[in-house]
């Protein structure tokens, strides 16, 4: 058997593709990660340059879910945009209506009705709740453990989709929230329903714990990994659950509060040092709060319309507007510049994503392969939202 | 409330009908281990009114014996054909466990998971879904992605497959059902396993993939690394009991102590723990499994050192990972369970290849349960708790049964 002449020098340095990496030293070999890999969490493409299982170089490519979201809200009226919005963060859509409808409201000056607020908090609550179960199960397979998931994933994440279901008819994108109100109003006993679901999450939660929050291979696997310094999330502008988890206590809904955030008592919590035990531990946290609020809201739900004045056409005064709120993965904005006609004239979103894996290369440098996969996933970046 | 839009349900309603499926839910439980009770019961039955299998292997062989002397057959067609027929009925073995612990283990992972498994092909719990999927994997295609080095990947599965088939030759399965018996039996096993490491780095370096080289690097690694605690872990065994060979072992269990109580080595205080413990462990990671399953580990490696194979080439490296858990839960089972020996010597009853059988799905049940429960550990800290934790403490156990076999000697 003749040898091989192109092997292995071919698999070790062959090319890359549009690798955006310079050079590679003789002991290093260039590895895509993705975009077809199964802890991408969709279709991303990460270049790594690799010392032995060590990186060197870690540079993210993004864009292979590009739809044009921004340009397309140039074209559509403001109530289609808000079908788009639920395109964006498909694992949090009730929030993206929310970011897009707070920010036409400021336009239209109008005046919401208590009750909406109410619903709008439950619903982004709950959705929140739903993102981080997802969050919760993909980071368990990413670190290896595969029953979490389908606990939360395809067993708890399942009740709150029947939840919003009932609610408006759909399971994914919503289109629920609208501008002025929310589309319909709560059927009978549906608060009663979602209070026996945050009854049903209290033991459950426990047992979240006893999976991964207290696993030591668990523990082993993330804490003192990926750190990222209070300093360096500030001067990349994460937000979020991984801002806080670096140690920063901010959070939109308790520092510049919308909606009805003002009525409900809850905790921020906080990470200590920013591994990727800190940023897990911090949205574990967050759905025993996102559940507190929900249980104090559902108690005090008020009666009334759940939909303000609002024209059926409406065209929004002309000017620009800026509005966000917090969502699952950070501040999520929503950038309007109105011409005075029914379609904005821009539409600019500000993904919460897209900016938090900018951290990714500055995180990434120095670990070793396992602990990517561990990085990646505690940075919960959802792909539709990164490359709109 | 809203308008236009019938509720659905009234409160009380749907509470009553939550609290219905609770109380379903407790009936269907009662029913289910009452069924789990008949079954063991009924299952215990039918296996004692079969009995020992040995009388009737012999009473085959001498039938065999006598029709070749019959047929005035030369001596070596009757040497040859004794030593053939266990090798193939082993072989079909081989196939056929792999079928049975793939479909238990979807089962145990499904319901761990709060859902079903296979529950549609062949009608009853789905119990046909591995042979379908088998039947799959033979028929489809057979893809050599380009700039394979050939030979080396058309080599590594059979490279891989071919030890694990050999390392059942010496596992007993009951009293006189072994493959082919032999003094260093216990060394044989051992040192068989250790071989596939070649397949794995070669299906790793043929493959001409970067994740599948990262794999078969970490394979090696990882295998070669946990061999020397694993090999250390039975010392303690081989000591007390004075052979390698496993039948040797086995009988040296089978008395029990003061008339009643199972002489097993599980039960020698301290000792037995610490080595049943590690060598529980060092199995699972000798077959790549959860936690320890960094070669294959699919969120980083995608596939790892197989991530290139498929249809039946890939089917044999699974064929071959399920018959090393088998064989490492048979040679635990002989090790630290007393193999054949019943629990009480009252359950005596019971032949020994069906006590075989459950103590080595017991420790098979360890095997997924492990699987499913678990996160996986990191490359390095696999390699840190091998040579830091393991491996010190099957010395100090080494260490320990000496000063205790020294005392009684003494």
């Amino acid at each position: 058997m003749a040898p091989n002449p192109i092997r292995p020098s071919a698999v070790l340095q062959g090319p890359v593709f549009e690798t955006k990496i310079e050079q590679v030293g003789d002991h290093e070999m260039l590895l895509n990660l993705g975009p077809q890999h199964p802890s991408t969490h969709g279709v991303l493409r990460v270049v790594l340059k690799l010392d032995g299982e060590v990186i060197t170089e870690a540079v993210p490519d993004m864009g292979y879910l590009h739809r044009g979201v921004e340009k397309l809200a140039e074209h559509r009226t403001y109530p289609m945009n808000i079908v788009l919005s639920d395109r964006n963060d498909y694992l949090s859509a009730m929030n993206n209506n929310w970011a897009f409808c707070l920010a036409v409201e400021k336009l239209l000056k109008v005046e919401i009705p208590l009750r909406a607020e109410y619903l709008r908090v439950i619903v982004g609550e709950l959705n929140r709740v739903a993102s981080h179960m997802v969050f919760y199960g993909t980071f368990g397979i990413d670190i290896g453990a595969f029953t979490p998931f389908l606990h939360a994933f395809g067993r708890d994440r399942e009740e709150i989709l029947d939840l919003f279901e009932e609610m408006c008819g759909a399971r994914i994108t919503y289109n629920y929230i609208r501008v002025g109100g929310v589309m319909l109003d709560a059927p009978e006993g549906w608060t009663h329903r979602v209070l026996q679901f945050v009854e049903r999450m209290k033991p459950r939660l426990v047992e979240y714990d006893k999976l991964l929050t207290k696993n030591p291979i668990f523990i082993d696997r993330t804490i003192g990994v990926g750190l990222l310094s209070a300093e360096q999330a500030v001067d990349l502008g994460v937000t979020g659950p991984i801002l806080r988890a670096s140690g920063v206590s901010l959070d939109l809904r308790r520092d510049h509060p919308y909606g009805a955030y003002n009525d409900f008592q809850f905790d921020v919590p906080l990470g200590k040092q920013g591994d990727c035990y800190d940023r897990f531990l911090v949205r574990r946290l967050e759905i025993t709060e996102s559940l507190k609020i929900v249980e104090q809201a559902c108690r005090k739900f008020p009666d009334g319309p759940v939909m303000g004045k609002v024209l059926k056409m409406y065209r929004p005064p002309a000017g620009e507007v800026y509005a966000q709120v917090d969502g699952p993965r950070g501040w999520l904005g929503s950038y309007i510049v109105s011409d005075g006609t029914e379609k904005p004239y821009r539409h600019h979103i500000r993904p919460p994503s897209f900016i938090n894996l900018q951290a990714l290369s500055e995180i990434v440098k120095g670990w070793k392969m396992a602990d990517v996969v561990a990085i990646l996933g505690s940075l919960d970046f959802v792909l539709g939202e990164v490359d709109r | 409330m809203s308008d236009g839009i019938p509720p659905q349900t009234t409160v009380a309603e749907y509470v009553g009908a939550f609290q219905a499926k609770e109380k379903r839910k407790q009936r269907s439980w009662r029913m289910a281990a009452l069924q789990l009770v008949l079954l063991v019961i009924v299952g215990v039955v039918a296996v004692s009114l079969i009995g020992e299998l040995d009388p009737r292997v012999r009473r085959g062989a001498d039938l065999l014996r006598s029709l070749l002397v019959m047929g005035r057959a030369p001596a070596w067609v009757g040497v040859s054909l004794l030593l053939l027929i266990p090798a193939l009925l082993l072989m079909l073995l081989i196939q056929v466990i792999p079928l049975f612990l793939v479909w238990w283990e979807r089962k145990v992972a499904a319901h761990m998971q709060v859902r079903l498994g296979p529950m549609a092909v062949g009608g009853f719990h789905g119990w046909a879904q591995t042979i379908a999927d088998a039947i799959k994997l033979f028929l489809k295609e057979i893809i050599e992605p380009d700039g394979v080095d050939k030979w080396v990947f058309r080599l590594a599965p059979m490279i891989v497959f071919v030890p694990s088939y050999l390392a059942f030759a010496p596992l007993p399965f009951g009293v006189g059902l072994v493959g082919y018996s032999f003094d260093i039996g216990l060394l044989y096993v051992l040192a068989v396993s250790g071989l596939s490491t070649v397949g794995v780095l070669m299906a790793g370096w043929g493959s001409a993939n970067k994740f599948s080289i990262l794999g078969g690097l970490r394979a090696a690694a990882q295998i070669v690394s946990f061999e020397i605690p694993r090999v250390l872990s039975v010392v303690p065994v081989v000591m007390w009991a004075g052979t390698l060979s496993l039948t040797g072992i086995w009988e040296a269990q089978a008395q029990p102590l003061g008339g009643w109580f199972p002489k097993w080595f599980i039960f020698y205080p301290v000792i037995g723990q610490i080595s049943f413990l590690i060598y529980i462990i060092t199995s699972i990671a000798e077959t790549n499994r959860v936690p320890f399953d960094v070669p294959e580990a699919e969120s980083e490696l995608v596939a790892g050192f197989h991530t290139e194979y498929g249809g039946m080439k890939f089917a044999i490296f699974f064929m071959s990972e399920y018959a090393y858990v088998f064989a490492g839960s048979l040679l635990g089972a002989v090790l630290f369970l007393g193999g054949g020996s019943p629990l009480f010597p009252a359950l005596g009853f019971i032949p020994s290849w069906a006590w075989f059988l459950g103590k080595t799905l017991a420790l098979v049940f360890i095997f997924l349960w492990a699987r499913w429960t678990f996160p996986r550990f990191r490359v390095d800290r696999v390699m840190d708790l091998c040579w830091k934790v393991f491996l010190p403490w099957t010395l100090i156990n080494i260490f320990l049964t000496g000063v205790v076999l020294l005392w009684r000697g003494l």
